[in-house]
């Protein structure tokens, strides 16, 4: 079984109500453990939803979700699956609970009763990991937004977690915190073989990532490497995505007679197909 | 007449040990009908700057003139002056509060004391322009509506104000690109058609090329630059020193240069960039 197996899953929002809201629909899926997979999909489309189930914050009305083997549904494996999977969110001042960065970090595994002195060694090597060591002493609230991502990352990584799921964690951070994050994310991926679950509005981000999922009224619609979802311009433009830019101008010059390889997915791959 | 931002200094907190100075000796002028774009990395001072524009802080020192009308006096001058001028904060729709998408965006016209039948125009008018159905949406609590339908109510209850002049703190944040590219298309759409003066909050230097007409970068609480997009975009370190990068349209033609491709950098759209991509080639096979 591979990390994270999803069959035949579906959720509803308010089951039998006058809104009820088929976010998910039979939805099957395999991420191997290691892959650092780009979700994305229009506002509404279910990826968050999706997202959620991974740490079993939401559970599927019907079908399975499994998380390295255990199954979600079952309640007593709820703490282990937890400390598998962890979440960054969106909004960086929504997850910092502690008034000192070590301390913040040191929450989650504090509470799996983590001995003091393992602890301060996770907050080290979890500070070392998003380069952060040097605050730890810091009030989270004097640190810039991609700094406290990191910190969020951090909180994660202290409880040993395999697999980190990122919900849009970008999207309120200016463009050097998101370099930031991004850099940060690529690195645990790479070098400590995290696999990663990462939903983003920003297609210069996906672009980064092994595989692609596209998410249209809570089904996966695309599933595969960047270069071949983002050579599709047209369809992605339909359902109100976009493409990086360099593979759109790559797209609008072959349609000008100009001839270029079909994966130019970043500004790099397009100045050396056209200078070289 | 403008808004005049004259030599504005901002401290929060003075006279405690968290004293910090956010904005130092600002001088900006807004004229009526332009749209000025203000970009810097967290922290700079874009918040604390724009905050200014409506009163919701006064200068330490310094002062801010709208219409002519000192916004820290008191009087109804300053008050008028205040109230020309929306706001739509990050993240508005966390600021959703009534039962329906109807009440919700009468708040405002409500506490202006309009008439029963303006604020109905006016509740429609504006569900109309941010592209929501009136009859679909205006009963519907809007805690039951999508993020960037949620979005588009705050936005919907700002536009029924009538503001003359709109302040928009990073509005297309977190929207998907449809969405925000419907969004900004609302926004150039107010400042062409309702000739609405438009201040922009971004940290997309893609958008803010596309559609401000003045740029103004902030770095730790100073102004360091204002100028046209075509300029602005082009002073290396000055976008570097506010934490900024080009847009990635210009990055994408500068590197195509320095690598020997002749090409014109100055293009803010796909189309213009591929454009002078295209002009390039031909000239160098011309040459070849």
């Amino acid at each position: 079984m591979e990390f994270i197996q999803v069959e035949d899953m579906s959720h509803v929002y308010y089951p039998g109500q006058e809104n009820e809201h088929a976010a998910l629909k039979h939805i099957n899926l395999r991420i191997k453990q290691g892959e650092f997979i780009a979700v994305l999909g229009t506002n509404g489309s279910g990826k968050s939803t999706l997202a959620k189930h991974f740490n079993a914050l939401l559970l599927p009305t019907s079908g399975h979700c499994y998380i390295d083997g255990l199954d979600t549904l079952n309640t007593e494996e709820l703490w282990q699956i937890r400390q598998q999977v962890g979440m960054v969110f969106q909004n960086p001042d929504n997850q910092i609970i502690a008034a000192v960065v070590e301390d913040d970090v040191a929450f989650g595994p504090e509470n799996l009763g983590v001995p003091p002195k393992e602890i301060r060694q996770r907050v080290t090597e979890s500070l070392q990991a998003v380069r952060m060591e040097r605050y730890r002493k810091f009030a989270p609230h004097l640190l810039s937004g991609g700094q406290k991502q990191r910190i969020a990352i951090a909180g994660a990584l202290a409880m040993h977690t395999k697999c980190l799921v990122f919900d849009e964690p970008t999207a309120m951070l200016d463009p050097i915190g998101r370099t930031e994050v991004l850099a940060t994310v690529k690195r645990l991926h790479e070098e400590a073989g995290i696999t990663i679950v990462y939903i983003t509005h920003f297609m210069e981000e996906a672009a980064a990532a092994d595989r692609v999922l596209v998410m249209d009224h809570g089904e996966i619609v695309e599933d595969d490497t960047p270069a071949k979802i983002f050579i599709k311009v047209d369809e992605m433009k339909r359902r109100g995505l976009d493409v990086p830019l360099a593979a759109e101008v790559a797209w609008r010059l072959r349609r000008n007679g100009i001839h270029l390889p079909q994966d130019i997915l970043t500004n790099e791959d397009l100045v050396v197909a056209l200078c070289r | 007449m403008p808004i005049e931002i004259e030599n504005v200094t901002y401290t929060y907190m003075p006279l405690t040990p968290f004293e910090r100075t956010a904005l130092r000796n600002v001088s900006l002028t807004i004229e009526e009908g332009s749209f000025t774009a203000i970009a810097g990395h967290t922290g700079s001072g874009k918040s604390t700057l724009v905050q200014h524009l409506n009163g919701l802080l006064h200068p330490t020192t310094g002062r801010v003139m709208v219409d002519g009308a000192d916004l820290a006096a008191k009087g109804k001058a300053a008050k008028n002056a205040r109230c020309c001028v929306g706001m739509v904060f990050q993240y508005p729709e966390h600021q959703l509060f009534e039962e329906t998408v109807a009440a919700d965006i009468a708040f405002g016209p409500k506490n202006m004391e309009l008439a029963e039948d303006e604020i109905d125009k006016r509740v429609r008018d504006a569900m109309e322009f941010v592209d929501l159905d009136y009859e679909k949406y205006h009963s519907v609590s809007p805690f039951q509506l999508s993020g960037g339908q949620m979005r588009r109510v705050a936005i919907a209850g700002v536009v029924a104000l009538k503001p003359k002049y709109l302040v928009l703190d990073e509005p297309t944040a977190g929207l998907d690109p449809q969405g925000r590219e419907r969004l900004l298309k609302k926004i150039v759409q107010l400042h062409k058609k309702e000739k609405v003066t438009i201040v922009f909050v971004s940290h997309n230097m893609d958008d803010i090329a596309r559609v401000a007409d003045q740029v103004v970068f902030m770095n730790q609480g100073e102004m360091i630059l204002k100028d046209i997009p075509q300029r602005a975009f082009f002073e290396e370190e000055k976008l570097q020193a506010a934490g900024l990068s080009a847009p990635q349209l210009v990055k994408l033609l500068k590197g195509l240069r320095a690598n020997g491709l002749d090409v014109e950098t100055a293009a803010f759209t796909v189309e213009k960039g591929v454009e002078n991509i295209l002009a390039a080639l031909r000239r160098k096979r011309n040459a070849d």
